[in-house]
């Protein structure tokens, strides 16, 4: 018996695709679950990050808080947060939404880092405001290790809402488990693949993003950043403009 | 440029074969085939249990007891569900297992009839493999239900499973994947008593504090729950009764190999002999409520049954 074949006989199988369980339900909920919870990770880790990044504030504490978010096991907290409100999407949503805020968080303020602090110290010196520096120079040289981070929280969070099905009626994750329980090893390898075929059309799309956010400016001189920071602050300048020197 | 190009495709490519050869690798094999090892010293019995622990304090009970008879034993617990351990047990690995009569006899033979638990009994010694066994069943019973909430139960004036067909607001069953498809699952209650199911909630923590939540907060109505589960009690639930034996009759007996001589098949004899349905359901409380360890309960139901 060959079960990467019976697996792929289960994915083409037209009896499959039918009805509120079948293959093209199971793969909308997954896409739609995948992007709520990751975009709720934005709605919190974007915001936080870009502050941080342009401050220089807090960098620390958030290095260590994204750290031990990062340790926290998915199915306890999972588990956790079912025993408290319950069966349903709420806890798979919070779980999922914990596993994706340290990658965002980190490509957040980590693009606002990135950037050359010479570029910073000239838009201040032409007279932008603080919120112009972060709106028209800080946000868009900092968006492609942005993306980056939403990639790589979409890649853990696309694998990981299998486990929304633990507690809900939702996503592939109910092929794997309906086919662990039963034995039916076809459909549950069928499902995983399905999973993998998802995170790689995923991939792809990020990657043409991560293209695209480029600015142009930035993509048509594509000289090698020089990450480092501005090495001597200048005397005299404002103590704002060297905030962000190391 | 083109080269390096080419190099990087090439590198794709690779990588794309290497997964596809190593995940045709794992799947041509059996994912549950763990290699022999049958041909060992035979004093030594080993006992096993499923990943279950009422199960796992039963097959406790079993090792202390053939311990303080002489006998040698090799504790192998929580080895899984019965899809996982039945080939080991047939492999000869493993020699003593406690087992319910009903669940055992369903994997053995899809279509069995089932009835009593005599019935079970009978029916379950004419399916075992060669050279497995089972010796006495104890009174003890740990089979599946259809349980609900007292409220829920008191609401509608349900007594036994047929009676949910008069309950008027929607029903939804909720519990782990595989409930969904047995035999005895919501497809069986709409088309053998004319239940109307809204729908399945999964819950896979197996009858666990989450499938209680979710019936003790009426997020699920019906549910399957172990005869046993201390947590009918704690949790005023509702085992209903089943006068036509949609569930098989599954009273614990030991399934043993040839390994296991007549004095070693009188202990465990002895020990079914006095389980009774009471003492499993306390039993399951101590580890439950009391959070007490298999060794510790296994040891005090022992010494109170005045066994050994």
């Amino acid at each position: 018996m060959n079960l990467f074949q019976d697996a792929l006989n289960w994915i083409l199988d037209p009896a499959n695709y039918a009805g509120p369980g079948g293959i093209p339900v199971r793969l909308v909920e997954h896409l739609v679950f995948t992007v709520a919870a990751v975009l709720m990770a934005c709605a919190i880790a974007i915001p936080v990050g870009f502050l941080i990044g342009h401050t220089g504030r807090g960098r620390s504490l958030a290095v260590a808080t994204s750290g031990g978010l990062r340790a926290i096991p998915t199915l306890g907290l999972l588990t956790l947060v079912a025993l408290w409100v319950g069966i349903g999407l709420g806890a798979p949503s919070v779980a999922l939404t914990v596993l994706a805020i340290p990658p965002i968080l980190a490509g957040a303020y980590a693009g606002f880092e990135a950037i050359d602090r010479s570029v910073i110290d000239s838009a201040r010196s032409v007279g932008m405001s603080e919120s112009q520096i972060v709106r028209t120079v800080e946000i868009p040289l900092g968006m492609p290790l942005l993306i980056a981070g939403i990639r790589s929280a979409t890649l853990q969070v696309i694998a990981t809402a299998t486990l929304a099905a633990y507690v809900a009626d939702i996503g592939l994750g109910r092929f794997l488990f309906a086919g662990l329980k039963t034995r039916d090893y076809a459909e549950m390898l069928g499902g995983s693949l399905l999973v993998i075929l998802l995170a790689l059309t995923l991939e792809g799309i990020f990657t043409v993003m991560q293209r695209l956010v480029v600015p142009r400016g930035v993509a048509s001189g594509r000289t090698p950043v020089d990450r480092a920071r501005s090495a001597r602050p200048v005397p005299g300048m404002d103590p704002a403009i060297t905030k962000g020197t190391h | 440029m083109f080269t390096a190009k080419r190099g990087r495709l090439a590198a794709v490519a690779a990588v794309a074969v290497g997964a596809v050869v190593a995940l045709a690798g794992c799947a041509s094999g059996d994912p549950l085939d763990s290699g022999n090892s049958a041909d060992e010293a035979s004093a030594t019995l080993v006992i096993g249990s499923q990943d279950y622990y009422s199960n796992e304090i039963i097959a406790e009970i079993y090792a202390q007891a053939l311990e303080s008879n002489g006998f040698t034993v090799d504790r192998q617990f929580k080895i899984g569900q019965r899809e996982v351990y039945l080939p080991e047990i047939e492999s000869g690995t493993i020699d003593v297992f406690p087992e319910y009569t009903g669940s055992l006899l369903q994997v053995l033979k899809e279509n069995a009839a089932g009835g009593t638990a005599d019935e079970t009994y009978a029916q379950l010694q004419d399916e075992l493999p060669e050279g497995l066994s089972v010796l006495d069943m104890a009174s003890a019973t740990d089979q599946n239900s259809w349980t609900v909430t007292q409220a829920f139960a008191d609401k509608y004036s349900l007594t036994d499973i047929a009676s949910l067909a008069d309950v008027t607001e929607p029903i939804t069953v909720g519990g782990p994947s595989e409930l969904q498809t047995r035999p005895y699952g919501p497809t069986t209650l709409t088309e053998k008593y004319g239940i109307p199911i809204a729908g399945f909630t999964p819950i896979e923590d197996g009858g666990g504090p989450l499938t209680i939540k979710a019936l003790v907060d009426n997020d699920i109505q019906i549910t399957n729950v172990y005869t046993a589960s201390p947590n009918i009690k704690s949790d005023s639930l509702v085992a209903l009764d089943d006068p036509d034996g949609l569930f098989f009759a599954d009273n614990v007996v030991p399934l043993v190999s040839d390994k296991v001589d007549e004095k070693a098949a009188d202990v465990l004899n002895a020990v079914s002999a006095a389980l009774t349905a009471e003492d499993l359901v306390s039993l399951n409380s101590e580890s439950v409520n009391d959070e007490l360890s298999a060794e510790k309960i296994a040891a005090a139901w022992l010494e109170q049954a005045n066994l050994f």
